[in-house]
């Protein structure tokens, strides 16, 4: 045969493959309102960029007569490509071949990209649309998952990994997108569960429909295992796009950094939304897009235990990571889930280099028997673990209240942080003052004749004595207090100081969080 | 302090409810978690739940009769495992909610004892 020739037979070879599923099943896959994998995979990346492999990979099952059946690449596309110019190793489940199931060669064809990543140190993409292990092939679909969650945990810290949840993703399968850094979802489309609607009704007598047991806006809004909710795969695509820009190749490396640029102060005015009344409600978010470049906030986990943001922006340029109370929900308590959500956040910013700025006013951990019984204690102390191991430059900014435990817990002086900044309006106690006038005046306040109004005065006298900031700069645990709108520019300077910061840790094979 | 008053009417207020932490009151939005959250209710023993969603295998009482303290009251099946469920307390079974072949949810009242 000519060159030619074999080059004919090549590309009919790749017809074959590429066709996927074949029309009848991207037709089916398109009618539920999906892309097909390969469409997925270049609307993520740069035009031009992707670059297929395993192409001709073949499924391995041999029972059943599945060797009789071809499954073009084996269900799932695997590849490298750029996003904004950045490598990326990517792998895409296909819906259309055997619903995505996940077979032998089909975690061979996804633990080699795996393992390439790791090689190139690259972040790695998965998405996920498919239906869960391969029935025909046993235990060695089993094997494969075993081999894909082994990966994903090496690789953590290292690489950054993301989920894309773009189909049904049941079983065993949920628990690789559980180990990556972001999951992504798209409503009416992700569906995560360990066990589906029908086996919960036969077991357990329980009705129930698959987007309430585990659609998009469960995981976002309820289970928290989900980083990032949107209406369609294309919106969440430049999602994607946007938070790569945002974080660096690997754990060696520093993000890209971008011209710097001013907050738009039109918009977004510390005077206009900053209530001095500590009791009264703000978004905290406009507080950061006052401070941060451009007023581009990239918040995470927005629907998640709302009572914390978390989120990343850039302050001259560079990437940093927003830890900050949320006095507008519930008060901006620290309970379960906004400590795991904060928790979670700051170790990977530490793990990946990003400076921590942590903006505190909150009253302090949720009290309840329910926040009790659920583990407050184990998952407060995620919080103090996380801030305390940290390394990167760590500044806090206290706002208003900074009361008990929450002081503590939101990146104090005492776990280490670089710069602890205070607001004037900052209270920074034990507690609130009406609960400590009340348990420190307590007898004065029973034996005296009105004891409201010696309740009132004493709940003042302690305001006047305690609810300030000066009282803990005394003692030098806060180390400047500065004016609101001087923020951004006391935070830009410390991240230019602590530009080389170097700071050792005790030699161990890993902490041991309470996890 | 006034001008900071009269900046403070937001065109959309949203619906702020105190919420009180260690004896002071902020105004806030409550989360749905917030307030889904389940209220505290003391254990009563005298009452007999199910613990795991299942189906009732065998009612080993009456109503009427009395029972000591560990005796075996019925077997609730879950997820392919016979439970045996015993009392904790010692008295007289008042009433039972349930019966063989049928299947309960989680927490449901299966049987009362006084």
């Amino acid at each position: 045969m000519s060159l030619r020739q074999k080059t004919v037979d090549l590309k009919k070879r790749m017809q074959g493959a590429l066709q996927g599923g074949g029309e009848k099943a991207i037709e089916k896959q398109k009618a539920t309102g999906k892309m097909t994998a390969r469409e997925r995979i270049l609307a993520i990346l740069d035009d031009g960029s992707f670059h297929e492999y395993d192409l001709f990979v073949e499924h391995a099952g041999k029972d059943f007569d599945m060797d009789k059946k071809y499954l073009p690449g084996d269900g799932v596309v695997t590849g490298t490509g750029t996003i904004n110019g950045y490598p990326i190793c990517i792998f895409a489940q296909d819906f259309t071949v055997a619903g995505g199931s996940l077979g032998y060669m089909h975690a061979k064809k996804i633990t080699k990209i795996m393992d390439h990543a790791m090689k190139l140190k690259v972040p790695l993409i998965g998405i996920n649309d498919s239906g869960g292990a391969r029935i025909q092939e046993g235990v060695n679909s089993l094997a494969g998952y075993g081999e894909i969650f082994y990966r994903n945990t090496l690789a953590s810290g290292v690489i950054p990994q993301i989920s894309v949840i773009l189909g049904p993703c049941a079983g065993g399968a949920v628990y690789s997108p559980a180990l990556t850094d972001f999951v992504f979802v798209v409503d009416k489309i992700s569906k995560m569960f360990i066990t589906g609607p029908e086996v919960i009704k036969t077991v357990l007598g329980e009705d129930i429909s698959m987007e309430d047991l585990g659609g998009a806006r469960v995981h976002a809004e309820i289970t928290g295992n989900a980083h990032f909710f949107s209406e369609s795969e294309n919106d969440c695509f430049e999602q994607i796009k946007k938070l790569m820009s945002f974080i660096p190749w690997n754990n060696t490396k520093k993000a890209e950094s971008f011209p710097p640029e001013k907050p738009r102060h039109k918009l977004f005015k510390i005077d206009d939304v900053f209530p001095t009344d500590s009791k009264k409600p703000y978004d905290v978010r406009k507080i950061i897009m006052a401070i941060c470049d451009d007023s581009d906030f990239f918040e995470v986990q927005e629907l998640f235990a709302a009572n914390i943001v978390i989120g990343f922006a850039r302050m001259d340029g560079q990437t940093v990571g927003f830890v900050a109370n949320q006095p507008m929900v519930l008060a901006g308590v620290l309970d379960v889930d906004s400590s795991d959500k904060a928790a979670r956040f700051i170790r990977f910013c530490d793990a990946f280099n990003i400076p921590l700025i942590t903006l505190v006013d909150l009253p302090g951990y949720l009290p309840g028997v329910d926040q009790e019984h659920a583990g407050v204690i184990r998952h407060g102390a995620k919080v103090l673990y996380a801030y305390s191991e940290a390394t990167v430059p760590k500044i806090t900014i206290i706002l208003r209240k900074a009361y008990g435990g929450g002081y503590i817990a939101m990146c104090s002086n005492h776990l280490r942080a670089d710069f602890v900044f205070a607001w004037p309006t900052a209270e920074i106690a034990v507690m609130g003052p009406e609960g400590a006038a009340n348990i420190i005046f307590r007898s004065e306040i029973l034996g005296s004749t009105n004891p409201e109004e010696t309740r009132k005065k004493k709940i003042e006298e302690y305001k006047e004595k305690f609810a300030n900031p000066y009282v803990a700069a005394a003692y030098g645990y806060v180390d400047a207090v500065v004016e609101p709108n001087k923020t951004r520019e006391y935070i830009l300077h410390s991240l230019e100081i602590s530009g080389h910061k170097h700071e050792e840790r005790p030699v161990k094979k890993h902490g041991i969080p309470p996890f | 302090m006034e001008n900071d008053e009269i900046k403070e009417e937001p065109i959309e207020q949203p619906d702020y409810k105190p919420f009180v932490v260690l004896g002071d009151e902020y105004q806030t939005l409550l989360n749905t978690m917030f307030l889904n959250r389940k209220p505290y209710k003391p254990v009563d023993h005298k009452k007999i739940y199910s613990f795991i969603p299942g189906t009732i295998r065998k009612v080993f009482v009456k109503e009427g009769d009395r029972v000591k303290k560990g005796d075996k009251l019925l077997i609730l099946e879950a997820m392919k495992m016979n439970n045996e469920l015993c009392t904790l307390v010692s008295g007289k079974v008042k009433k039972i909610y349930c019966k063989t072949g049928e299947m309960v949810t989680k927490s449901q009242l299966l049987i009362e004892i006084v």
